[in-house]
């Protein structure tokens, strides 16, 4: 029991940053219904900008751990956030009206060279950072010492999490870019006659995309504490696998999708072979796929001649 | 908007040079390296100046000679690359970019001169039936005879002065990722599925040809059909779960089903040998008469021996070559006569509009399971060839990177179009072999081009895509409008 609730935590906490690219994928998959490939890089583009910031912010002396965390949350955004604005301008926008498969490719394209490029410019070694945030609470012990714990980082990666989360769901119901998002998922042409600017929307779908995706990144970063150029390819795809599960199109179903996600993985690696834990993941989406198609909290997709 | 043209060249030329000032400052400008066993920032200013000034000559120039100011812009253009070629910059890629992009925009600059300076941003993709539009129309009709050639000179290859080694392993090569573009082609280009797990495929045929040849002692010739029943099987036994899906689910479910073989070929430790993979498989013998070794076994003869020649190890590369020319040939010509049997045209039909296939009676489950089946058994029949050309093969040989080729061949080609395929290939595979020397860069730049032939060409190289068959000749809705229902 114990141990099943130490695992449930280490879930939650890797199922909240499946989550945060997770939204990246559904976002973008409901606005423009292509499969994003490229995320999974951009959250890998992220990752990396937190180490360099990490590092660059050591050079300048700033030791006092909160600051040195807001300002890398806020710099491996807005950098990482240029890379989601300048993916779509160069890759997906003059694509828009193409065949359906040639937005993929482009974006299969797209992968592979931030992959490469990143590796060629920052090397393929991994990357390691020292632990930022230590320490623990201690939830319950059990007779032979096994004790249940959250570390503060586990804790600040969830609050985070949650906030995002919640400020994002705000923006999408409140403002007039969440209207305009939500206009353009609906229809774009009609959205574009009344007045709503698609480009921009577009544009911006990436740029939050982006962000979250680094802040995703931060967070693989002060959890693993190593990196390499590689991480992106499977969190992508177990990123997308929870968007797709969630309901490809909806946010909490991100969120959750992710939850789950995160979890499976977790324990599968508590109580059977790590490897596996991948098969696992994609075991459950084929059988959610086959016997709730729009997945967990999508709407079913209505056939139209 | 208001402004000189200069100005407002100067405008969006700052913008894009601002953002590309964003993208390189952290990741081309500060470099992460281990120093004392420490992780430090190495600074590389320098370089991410020069980008930006690039980037921002770059656009300016487009941007003029899309306002009709070509003829300043070539002059200048022409300076850059002769005076990049001379000059010395910070790192080689620099050079070049500069070299390089110069060319471009020289290149654009001359055709908007000869196209009359027309106001067009060139950089755009044409919409109308350009040049590439029409050749590729142009190239379709004339299949048949560039087909003729184009495999007499394949079959010519071998016997040609300048194939030496390095010509016959590429030729292969290229052979074996032409068979396996065939091979998904029915599947993406006829049946219309978007597979992201074909070198699952791949992976079956060649693990089940190693441990048949391994375990059982069978040969080359026994176990490549077993080999491809287990490619069919298995196509049947993945494709049955997830064919009812659509659309880009059914994407996924691929990619997924790819990893899964993935992952159980390397923790399946006691048979397939995890990471470390199987070696010394067995070597293809000609038709189980002869082997290609210089000292056969007692008792049996060697091809040079039963032949009088003299010994050469590139007898066996001629006869793989050989070997996967035929049974790529193959390949294509089952799939041009399956289109015009009606299970072909149900996959051309499923292919445009689905829905209204199934009001029509067509099984869509059925039909494209077959497909599935089918293009499975060619990627096993292609990693069976794999398996025995290699003798090793581990399972990093089948990550989700190959099926993306794969993929990239047909798409890039035009869906659906055989000669695409090779076209493709060549581009794709044959291009990046050419430069091997530049290991680096190679998968840069094979990212890179995917990009932009998409940019260039969205619906392949040579998309002009024609029903096999049609039922007014002349005046049928155009092809190239995809189904609005299965968009998304």
């Amino acid at each position: 029991m114990e141990y099943f609730l130490q695992q449930l935590v280490n879930g939650l906490t890797l199922g909240a940053v499946y989550g945060l690219v997770a939204i990246g994928y559904t976002m973008v998959y409901g606005i423009i219904g292509m499969i994003n490939f490229a995320h999974g890089e951009i959250y890998m583009v992220g990752a990396f900008m937190s180490v360099i910031f990490f590092l660059l912010l050591g050079m300048f002396g700033l030791q006092w751990v909160p600051l040195q965390l807001l300002f890398v949350l806020f710099l491996a955004m807005a950098f990482t956030a240029a890379y989601g604005w300048t993916i779509e301008r160069i890759a997906y926008r003059p694509l828009r009206s193409a065949p359906r498969l040639a937005p993929l490719i482009s974006a299969i394209g797209m992968s592979i060279l931030l992959q490469n490029a990143v590796q060629l410019l920052q090397g393929a070694r991994p990357k390691p950072l020292p632990p930022i945030i230590q320490g623990k609470i201690t939830l319950m012990t059990r007779a032979d010492g096994f004790t249940v714990s959250i570390s503060y980082l586990q804790i600040i990666i969830i609050v985070v999490t949650v906030a995002l989360m919640a400020g994002f769901t705000l923006m999408i119901q409140r403002t007039a870019l969440g209207r305009a998002q939500r206009a353009c998922q609906q229809d774009r042409k009609m959205a574009e006659l009344l007045g709503v600017d698609v480009d921009r929307t577009i544009s911006l779908t990436f740029v939050i995309g982006a962000s979250l995706a680094a802040v995703a990144g931060l967070m693989v970063v002060l959890y693993y504490g190593v990196i390499d150029f590689f991480i992106g390819f499977v969190a992508g795809i177990k990123a997308f696998t929870a968007a797709v599960l969630g309901g490809i199109g909806s946010l909490p179903g991100a969120m959750l999708g992710g939850l789950i996600i995160g979890i499976i993985e977790a324990m599968w690696a508590g109580y059977f072979k790590s490897e596996l834990g991948e098969v696992a993941v994609f075991s459950i989406l084929v059988l959610v796929l086959i016997f709730r198609p729009s997945g967990l909290l999508g709407r079913p997709e209505i056939e139209k001649v | 908007m208001a402004g000189s043209p200069y100005a407002r060249g100067a405008r969006d030329a700052a913008f894009a040079a601002f953002v590309a000032f964003v993208i390189a400052l952290p990741m081309v400008g500060m470099r992460t390296v281990d120093r004392n066993l420490r992780l430090t920032l190495d600074f590389r200013l320098v370089e991410v100046a020069s980008i930006v000034v690039l980037v921002f000559a770059g656009r300016f120039a487009m941007r003029l000679v899309g306002e009709g100011l070509a003829r300043l812009v070539l002059p200048a253009a022409i300076a850059v690359v002769v005076g990049g070629w001379f000059a010395d910059f910070a790192t080689q890629t620099l050079k070049v970019v500069a070299v390089g992009g110069g060319l471009v925009v020289a290149a654009t600059a001359i055709l908007a001169i000869v196209k009359g300076a027309r106001s067009a941003r060139p950089v755009a993709p044409s919409a109308g039936p350009g040049l590439a539009a029409r050749f590729a129309a142009g190239f379709q009709r004339s299949t048949v005879l560039v087909g003729i050639v184009g495999v007499a000179f394949a079959f010519a290859l071998p016997l040609l002065p300048f194939a030496d080694r390095r010509v016959l392993d590429v030729a292969t090569t290229l052979l074996t990722y032409i068979m396996l573009g065939w091979g998904l082609n029915i599947v993406v280009g006829l049946a219309g599925l978007l597979d992201l797990g074909y070198v699952a495929f791949y992976a079956v045929g060649a693990y089940a040809f190693a441990l048949l040849a391994m375990s059982l002692g069978l040969g080359f010739w026994e176990a490549l059909p077993l080999a491809a029943v287990a490619g069919a099987v298995s196509g049947i036994l993945l494709g049955f779960p997830v064919l009812r899906l659509r659309g880009d689910y059914f994407a996924i479910v691929t990619l997924g089903f790819g990893e899964i073989i993935r992952v159980i070929l390397l923790t399946w430790v006691p048979v397939t040998g995890g990471p470390s993979g199987i070696g010394n498989i067995p070597r293809p013998d000609f038709f189980g008469m002869a082997e290609f070794v210089r000292r056969p076994v007692e008792g049996q003869v060697a091809f040079h021996q039963m032949f009088g020649l003299e010994f050469d190890v590139l007898h066996r590369l001629i006869f793989l070559y050989y070997l996967i020319l035929v049974l790529a040939l193959v390949v294509n010509v089952v799939t041009l006569r399956l289109r015009k049997l009606p299970l072909g045209r149900a996959w051309e039909a499923l292919r445009e509009d689905d829905i209204a296939c199934t009001s029509l009676g067509i099984d869509r489950t059925n039909v494209k399971l077959a497909a599935f089946a089918i293009a499975a058994t060619f990627g096993a029949i292609a990693g069976s060839f794999f398996a025995t050309r290699q003798g090793f093969i581990s399972p990093e040989s089948f990550s989700f990177i190959e099926s993306a080729i794969i993929l990239a061949i047909v798409v890039l080609g035009g869906m659906g179009s055989q000669t695409g395929v090779v076209v493709a290939t060549l581009v794709v595979i044959g291009l990046p072999e050419v430069f091997r020397d530049l290991a680096e860069y190679r998968m840069i730049a094979f990212g890179l081009g995917m990009v932009l032939i998409m940019l260039w060409r969205p619906s392949g190289l040579l998309a002009h895509r024609e029903p096999t068959v049609r039922l007014h000749p002349a005046g049928g809705p155009p092809a190239e409008t995809p189904a609005a229902g299965t968009a998304r």
